[in-house]
């Protein structure tokens, strides 16, 4: 290629300027991603210098107020601890049997392809759509109207295909010979599930499971969509307190952490933002260290795990 | 158990026996298996349901013509009108916005993590940046509308306090992370083979990355993208709260404009009743989401269907 014109001085200065560029986009990449991490340190500086000085116990413990300064998460973060129990409830049972049919039962057909096609299209919509099948379907056709179940329910599908997927992951993750000797012993198809890939698989489930709430804990669209209220000043009722049934908190009204974020933020009083702030930092809290968390048994998984 | 152990043919019929009941208890418990499974199955059957039910108790009221043409979107004024196209100006141009940021940042941290950094720099930048995608949108919207909005005032005062641009370099900074983890998977799947054959001829890293990994990445990274676009067109709550609910048919990123998103999350927060025309207007809104998004996501999956590489 070289002709014999080109000196070994111009051929070292264009292996210098070619080199220079690997310096410049080492730069760009970083400046880059220096972006993204500033921006995070921003939004914690500004949740921690306005919201720190209102956190103080009586924020966590009063209600809603018109007056700013004695505004509280009370109904808030109980309303959320609720819901995330009832999404608990439904999506981690079904997120891990529909895993274990796709990954262990299921033979390939085309029903199994539609199923499989259909979580990984399900995983792409809007969460806001998850609101309007809400509203449709628990909300007026269900009639359990704008109530704990609802938002748990609608959640619990939101957060399905993160659930089914991290569960699948796990699964095959096991080497198929531990299935081999548990069918060599005599096991059935639903022993080998039970005794041996659902325990070994426990890590990595639980990490699709963590991220799962994580996401949904922070969710407001589809709450808002339901028609949750944004002044709540009670509790949901306690089970056999007062009359009340063992159930019967399940159709109560109820609010968020995040709607009461948006409620306080959407107010033109700085006073209120202050609040917004404070109960945001909660908030990030809150799902930063669910997904350090996750993060955390991932990378233990990793290390420990020598099939 | 403690029964004395059973000999000859009474125990091979008691093996027998309980070999039947495992079976049957084994099939009792694929159906269950089989019933969860088919929860996501009815979950897509329902939204399509819903959707669909409840737009055509709108569509009965206003004509789709009018729907898909009208240049005004009043839908609770005495004098309504249903142009979506108001709202849909909306949504594109907070999209543009936040592609306009997340699109180039995302594929040049993919290409410094996939292909300059160190082990070690990666392990700790990539889960920082993936920290990004765990923060709750309500969370960017805040930060938009009291910290980015008044930076951007002073250095344009004309813009309004609700406005599109905030929102959406909010939003496109969100989406980062969707759009530089793909896009690394799919340079991370590019074998080694190609990156030493480039390297063996004197290409220095930079050529390497821009001419053979992203080139033989690309069914990889456009999806990426794809992905990055329907997430921008579904998100809401940072809209809802920075970008103002004003329908506004304008493309212009410096005004306050309601998207679809913002929309429904209005009229939802309001209290009109269920059944109303106006009321309807949302899940008229909420299908043509479901129809932009869904479209993008084929897209997306036809792109690494078509376009991928095999080695």
């Amino acid at each position: 290629m070289n002709s014999p014109t080109v000196s070994k001085e111009r051929l070292r200065s264009i292996i210098r300027s070619h080199k220079r560029w690997d310096i410049v986009f080492g730069i760009v990449g970083l400046m880059a991603m220096s972006v993204g991490i500033l921006t995070l340190v921003a939004l914690f500086a500004q949740m921690v210098i306005d919201g720190f000085p209102r956190l103080t116990v009586e924020f966590f413990t009063n209600f809603p107020s018109r007056r700013a300064g004695q505004a509280g998460i009370v109904s808030a973060w109980v309303g959320s601890l609720l819901v995330m129990l009832v999404t608990a409830l439904f999506a981690i049972p079904v997120g891990i049997a529909s895993a274990i049919y796709l990954e262990e039962y299921a033979r390939k057909n085309w029903f199994t392809d539609v199923i499989e096609i259909n979580i990984t299209n399900l995983a792409g919509v809007p969460s806001i759509v998850y609101g309007l099948l809400a509203l449709g379907l628990f909300v007026y056709t269900f009639g359990f109207g704008q109530s704990i179940l609802s938002a748990g329910l609608t959640l619990a599908l939101l957060i399905l295909p993160i659930v089914i997927v991290a569960t699948r992951e796990a699964l095959r993750a096991i080497p198929q010979t531990v299935r081999e000797a548990a069918y060599a012993c005599g096991a059935t198809k639903w022993q080998v599930c039970s005794d041996h890939l659902i325990p070994y698989g426990m890590p990595g489930i639980l990490t699709g499971v963590i991220i799962g709430l994580s996401r949904a804990i922070g969710e407001t669209a589809p709450i808002i969509t339901i028609g949750a209220l944004t002044f709540i000043a009670f509790l949901p009722p306690a089970p056999f307190v007062e009359g009340a049934g063992m159930f019967d908190w399940l159709m109560s009204p109820f609010t968020v952490m995040p709607i009461q974020i948006f409620n306080w933020t959407s107010r033109p009083d700085p006073a209120f933002h202050a609040n917004a702030a404070a109960a945001s930092l909660v908030l990030v809290v809150l799902t930063l260290s669910m997904n350090a968390t996750a993060i955390w048994l991932r990378y233990r998984l990793r290390k420990n795990l020598k099939w | 158990m403690s029964n004395p152990p059973l000999t000859g043919d009474a125990r091979l019929a008691q093996l027998a026996r309980s070999k039947v009941a495992r079976k049957r208890k084994d099939r009792f418990v694929e159906s269950i298996l089989l019933l969860a499974a088919c929860v996501s199955v009815f979950t897509t059957l329902a939204i399509v349901y819903i959707l669909i039910k409840e737009s055509l108790v709108f569509f009965s009221q206003v004509p789709l013509w009018d729907f898909l043409t009208d240049t005004q979107w009043t839908p609770l004024f005495d004098d309504a009108h249903f142009g979506i196209s108001v709202l849909l100006a909306g949504t594109l141009s907070s999209s543009f916005v936040a592609l306009l940021i997340a699109v180039p940042l995302g594929t040049i941290i993919a290409i410094y993590l996939s292909e300059f950094a160190g082990h070690k720099t990666r392990e700790v930048l990539k889960p920082m940046l993936e920290l990004l995608s765990g923060i709750p949108t309500i969370i960017y919207g805040f930060f938009a509308l009291l910290v980015v909005t008044p930076l951007l005032q002073k250095l344009m005062p004309e813009l309004p306090t609700f406005n599109i641009l905030s929102a959406g370099l909010v939003m496109g900074i969100m989406i980062i992370p969707y759009v530089s983890s793909l896009s690394e998977d799919a340079m991370r799947a590019v074998p080694m083979s190609l990156r030493e054959g480039a390297y063996a001829l004197g290409s220095t890293r930079f050529q390497t990355a821009t001419r053979v990994v992203v080139p033989a990445a690309l069914s990889g990274i456009a999806s990426a993208y794809i992905l990055g676009i329907s997430r921008a067109v579904g998100e809401t709550m940072i809209l809802a709260v920075a970008a103002g609910m004003q329908p506004n048919l304008t493309l212009n990123p410096m005004e306050s404009a309601a998207t679809i998103t913002s929309f429904i999350v209005q009229v939802a927060l309001g209290d009109l009743p269920h059944g109303s025309v106006g009321y309807q207007t949302i899940f008229a809104a909420g299908l043509t989401l479901m129809l932009l998004t869904l479209s993008f996501n084929l897209l997306g999956y036809w792109l690494r269907r078509k376009f991928r590489e095999a080695y």
